[in-house]
């Protein structure tokens, strides 16, 4: 088991280094780039090469890449220009990854607490209402897109009924103390609880946004994998047994089911950044995917590259969790 | 009185669309507390749908059961199904034909027994657990601390079987299903098992202690002789849904007068045979719909067939040497035919 997290680990490092090989050389053959994006359209050939000069950017691109390379591993990833011009990339990554971070936790904590039990209960009345109805809204789910789906839900839910805030991750007028940067956990810390219900009432819309396709995916894979297990002898045996529907619901089935559910939550999380990104600039949510979304317009390279290497460990760091997690579901992984 | 009385027991399986499959048509049978009682056929005869639905284990939907399965002088079909689920594992056991599948794979073994103490017995977990290492002492299994943290993976498949007996016979059941208990194992574990269950279920003649499990009844479900040979006190020879014979084990091994029945002991191999003798298979195979209906359903593969068996349904009536017969033209003499 530790060999095998140590290997993982290996791996990770793999991934980091040839992404930012990548990502290096396809960010510098996009068209444009930040002295066009910072001067415009009319500056002269002077001012821009000056410029040029100025962010490094008229050395070759391999120079330029050893640069990064040197630089990064004293935790200095260059400066922003386009996001927040003048600061410091990484901080910028980590001033705004509390707030995705605290968007995707509720976003996946909606789509497992609605799409487990539901794609359980579909599983168990095939072809009942309640499984049609689910069917349709998973597929619903999958096909709308997020930033359509986003932009309904704000018209609906902030602009016509004024239940909640249309953007932002806490009002201006609220003076709430900062901890940690998860500001809903701020609140709860320094028991400024309006600041945390603020807060949170914020997070609702865009992380329902940001839940439907998760939702429709941990619904669909619960459901067909609640049903091949119902299948199964073992199930029939603890029926044998006399069993309560509880214990039978919960040891027999739903643990079994849970493999592939883990597995997707897995993958989600994953999809789940490319939804942020969307999501944020709908709702002008100060976080790394509204960033990202700002970075492209102003092709900002260094917090760029911050927040897509960033992902990328995220994403296999996760996965290597849920990887770990199936020898806790699944003895026949330990040995 | 007998523990359990199956009158008459049909189950059809519906699909919208398609044509109803009748896999049970009829079926009688008695077993008293404490006897073991075989009910043999061929593939897709209905001997495994009887015992599901004598379990009530059979879905609900697409399903029609009718008849009368009484246990213990209860009426279980329409029972409801709080009522069956209190009886089953407690007064009725079942073991099915594959252990490896027919555990839970992410449960450790000691779990799936003692969560039958749970239930039927309110024993305490930790109680329960050592009742389990007990249990799974008196099946056979050695090392039984051990083997309870253990997963249904780790253990070699007469283990596993084993494992699936104690399971059944936790609460000491007074009838146990086994459906095909030994069809998945290799030849020397099936005589194992077969041993084992044998002595499981034999009216308390031993002092077992507490792990007692005597008198339990027990009906075996097999497609192979060779097992009801060495178990059962009778034996009810099932074809196309219905019985077609039954006899005391001695009397139909040695003289069995169904066409059926015949055919069934002359396909199986004999060590002791002439050498070179071929083997005889009965011809054809069972059909999905059963004509019971309009004749005997064994007509087309019969060697006896006569005039009247395709048109007239056979009875279950006294034949030769007072056995319970299906036929119109029964085997008569055993000459040819060795014990």
């Amino acid at each position: 088991m530790l060999r095998y997290t140590v290997r993982r680990f290996g791996q990770l490092i793999l991934v980091v280094a040839a992404l930012s090989v990548l990502l290096f050389a396809w960010l510098r053959s996009l068209p444009g780039g930040p002295v066009s994006a910072l001067l415009g359209e009319r500056a002269t050939p002077e001012s821009r090469a000056q410029l040029q000069a100025v962010l490094g950017l008229d050395r070759p691109v391999h120079v330029q890449y050893f640069q990064f390379l040197g630089r990064a591993a004293s935790g200095d990833f260059g400066v922003s220009t386009g996001v927040q011009p003048g600061d410091d990339a990484l901080s910028i990554f980590l001033q705004r990854f509390p707030a995705t971070l605290e968007l995707s936790l509720l976003a996946i904590v909606l789509a497992v607490a609605a799409g487990i039990p539901l794609g359980y209960v579909a599983a168990r009345r095939r072809g009942g209402w309640l499984d049609n109805a689910g069917v349709v809204s998973s597929l619903v789910g999958v096909a709308v897109p997020v930033f359509f789906l986003a932009f309904l839900l704000k018209y609906v839910f902030a602009v016509e009924l004024g239940m909640l805030p249309t953007s932002g991750r806490q009002n201006a007028g609220i003076d709430a103390t900062r901890v940690t940067g998860f500001f809903v956990l701020d609140g709860l810390l320094t028991r400024e609880w309006d600041a945390s219900w603020d807060a949170l009432k914020h997070l609702m819309l865009p992380a329902l946004a940001l839940s439907s396709i998760p939702f429709a995916v941990v619904f669909r894979i619960t459901r067909a994998a609640v049903l091949d297990v119902l299948d199964e002898d073992y199930v029939r045996t603890a029926y044998s047994k006399g069993l309560t529907d509880t214990v039978i619901r919960g040891r027999h089935v739903l643990r079994n089911a849970m493999l592939p559910v883990v597995t997707i939550i897995g993958l989600q999380t994953g999809a789940l950044l490319s939804g942020a990104v969307l999501t944020e600039k709908v709702f002008a949510f100060q976080g790394v995917g509204e960033a990202l979304a700002i970075g492209f317009e102003r092709r900002d390279y260094p917090v760029l590259q911050v927040v897509i290497i960033a992902a990328a460990m995220v994403y296999v760091l996760v996965n290597l969790i849920v990887d770990l997690s199936y020898a806790v579901i699944d003895p026949r992984v330990r040995t | 009185m007998a523990l359990l009385e199956v009158d008459d027991l049909s189950v059809v399986f519906t699909r919208k669309g398609e044509q109803p499959v009748v896999a049970v048509d009829g079926v009688s049978f008695d077993v008293d507390p404490g006897q073991t009682v075989g009910l043999v056929g061929e593939s897709g005869c209905g001997k495994s749908v009887t015992a599901l639905a004598i379990m009530g284990l059979l879905p609900r939907r697409g399903v029609r059961v009718s008849g009368s399965v009484r246990f213990d002088g209860t009426e279980l079909l329409g029972l409801p199904a709080a009522a069956m689920r209190d009886r089953r594992g407690r007064d009725l056991g079942m073991v099915f034909q594959d252990p490896l599948s027919s555990l839970n794979p992410v449960v450790p073994i000691g779990l799936q027994i003692t969560e039958v103490l749970e239930r039927h017995r309110r024993t305490p977990r930790k109680k329960a657990m050592v009742q389990a290492g007990d249990l799974l002492t008196r099946v056979g299994i050695p090392d039984p601390r051990r083997r309870l943290d253990e997963y249904p993976h780790q253990l070699s498949g007469g283990m596993r079987q084993r494992a699936l007996i104690a399971m059944a016979l936790a609460c000491r059941p007074k009838l146990l299903l086994a459906d095909e208990p030994t069809t998945a194992l290799d030849v020397t574990i099936q005589a194992q098992i077969l041993a084992l269950l044998a002595e499981l279920v034999r009216a308390g003649d031993t002092d077992l202690g507490d792990t007692d499990l005597g008198d339990t009844a027990l009906v075996m479900i097999t497609h192979d002789l060779g097992v009801v040979a060495g178990l059962c006190d009778e034996v009810n020879v099932l074809y196309g849904g219905r019985v077609v014979e039954r006899g005391p084990r001695h009397p139909l091994f040695a003289a069995p007068h169904h066409p059926y029945t015949v055919g069934l002991l002359a396909s199986v191999p004999r060590l002791d045979g002439p050498r070179g003798q071929r083997l005889s298979p009965i011809r054809g195979s069972v059909s999905d719909n059963i004509p019971w209906t309009s004749g005997c359903a064994f007509a087309p593969r019969c060697p006896n067939v006569l005039g009247a068996c395709t048109s007239v349904t056979p009875e279950m009536e006294f034949g030769p040497d007072e056995r319970l017969l299906r036929c119109h033209n029964p085997v008569p003499a055993p000459q040819e035919v060795r014990a």
